[in-house]
């Protein structure tokens, strides 16, 4: 059992401020690396496959049994592969955001209306046309959340991925694990874990604002 | 629509809502098979040393296997004993204010960090076993109640004027009208928690809680990779194998007329 001090946690925090907003950053860039290349690659693969239904269920079969493999696992298996640090973390990352992704963007893309569709064929649009004109920009709200989702789930996954040297604030939550029993060690893993938590909700509310911005404008409401 | 909510469980949410398709119910269980024999077929493939010897075997494993089940069960029959009651009472209350702190509560716990948790618990109070039962239940509590309460919601408010009318109580309307009528969505809740614990039962190794994580971390720290991939892709199967066995019990269990 370890006590707890309010007014050491204080000092612990001013102390190591630098650090803590050092890691805060470190963690927000490595999500957000890995949500942009998953958001290229999902909205690439949705594009590839919402219309083609043998291949659209295959995508989405697999993606949604990769996203059961427990993060620790994978994140173990990448490492005799890519070595520790930023690489491994990544590639999980994305790996993880690609479910939500892809689901939402076949998603987004399907429920467009046919009416809409058909009044864009009717003024010459081709396929391809209409699909990068008209059907994704009435698809990206979906699609954005899709991308929110995969960066929730990634702020968490990426403190285990501390485990295997990644960048973030994982880092302290594990510091705090490994001096169990000393003062600081709550204090370490307490910070880590609020701030991790911090981070989630501001970045859940950043993206409420991406999502009003990048909408098109006729259809904000 | 499980699609759209933006939570964290979304994943798993999303990996579980609906009906499993008929590729998902086959695909899963020869992706395993594959997989395991692959494994097995490499590390008799390869020589081991006698670190690797003193793990690789039936009996290390099998036990490995048994407190990473053992865990997960254990968790997630604690949630749904636990969750699914509150779920109803915080429903039957129609307290807005006490519904309301429930969601904001659900939506906090999502965004932390099940490392965090897990760790921080063995700090305040103690390592090992009982410290990743209760961490793996706090964790999966309120997810399960809020899908709890989300399905009772969505129940048609029709339906339960209809039943109403027809003269039964409101604990008949719940027993008979509303839970069967939100089974899918608490069902799918379920089988999130399930898969997730598989998941944190992992992390569990961190705090001398057993399961296959110790093979992952063991097999890390003595950069003896056969052990390590050997404890990933059973840890992987696993949770692979749960997620297809509660799709198969929720395609099973669904009242006929939904």
């Amino acid at each position: 059992m370890t006590g707890f001090d309010l007014s050491e946690l204080n000092e612990f925090l001013g102390r190591r401020m630098d650090d803590i907003l050092e890691l805060t950053g470190e963690h927000l860039l490595v999500v957000i690396i890995s949500v942009a290349i998953a958001l290229v690659l999902g909205i690439a693969i949705g594009l590839l496959v919402w219309d083609r239904p043998i291949a659209r269920s295959a995508s989405l079969t697999a993606a949604a049994i990769a996203i059961t493999i427990p993060s620790l696992a994978l994140l173990a298996l990448l490492s005799p592969v890519l070595g520790l640090g930023w690489g491994p973390t990544i590639v999980a990352l994305v790996f993880y955001s690609l479910l939500p992704i892809i689901r939402n963007t076949v998603v987004g893309l399907r429920e467009v209306p046919t009416h809409i569709l058909e009044s864009a064929r009717g003024m010459g649009m081709g396929r391809t046309r209409v699909l990068l004109t008209t059907q994704l920009p009435i698809a990206w709200p979906v699609i954005l959340t899709g991308a929110r989702v995969a960066a929730q789930l990634t702020i968490g996954i990426a403190a285990i991925a501390a485990y295997v040297a990644g960048p973030g604030l994982g880092q302290y939550i594990f510091k705090g694990l490994s001096s169990l029993g000393s003062k600081n060690a709550l204090n370490y893993a307490l910070t880590g874990t609020v701030a991790v938590i911090v981070l989630a909700l501001l970045v859940d509310g950043a993206f409420v604002l991406i999502s009003r911005y990048t909408t098109s404008r006729g259809l904000r409401a | 629509m499980a699609v759209l909510t933006p939570t964290k469980n979304a994943r798993l949410d999303a990996a579980a809502g609906g009906r499993m398709s008929l590729l998902r119910s086959i695909a899963s269980p020869v992706l395993v098979a594959v997989a395991l024999l692959a494994l097995f077929v490499w590390l008799g493939s390869i020589p081991l040393d006698s670190i690797e010897q003193r793990t690789l075997n039936a009996d290390y494993i099998v036990a490995r296997v048994q407190e990473h089940l053992g865990l997960t069960v254990a968790a997630s029959a604690l949630v749904a004993v636990l969750a699914i009651p509150a779920g109803i009472a915080v429903y039957r209350s129609k307290s807005r204010v006490f519904r309301g702190a429930m969601l904001g509560l659900a939506n906090i716990g999502q965004a932390t960090p099940a490392v965090g948790v897990v760790i921080l618990l063995a700090i305040v109070w103690q390592t090992g076993y009982t410290t990743a039962l209760v961490a793996l239940v706090a964790y999966s509590f309120l997810p399960v109640l809020r899908n709890t309460l989300t399905g009772l919601e969505q129940v048609d408010a029709g339906v339960r004027e209809s039943a109403r009318g027809m003269g039964m109580t409101p604990n008949q309307v719940l027993r008979r009208i509303e839970l069967p009528l939100a089974s899918p969505t608490i069902l799918a809740g379920l089988r999130t928690s399930l898969v997730f614990c598989v998941g944190v039962a992992t992390i569990a190794t961190f705090i001398n809680a057993g399961g296959l994580g110790d093979m992952i971390v063991n097999g890390l720290k003595l950069q003896r990779y056969p052990v390590l991939v050997s404890g990933a892709v059973l840890v992987a199967a696993i949770a692979i194998l749960i997620d297809w066995a509660a799709g198969l019990v929720e395609n099973a269990v669904r009242p006929r007329g939904l």
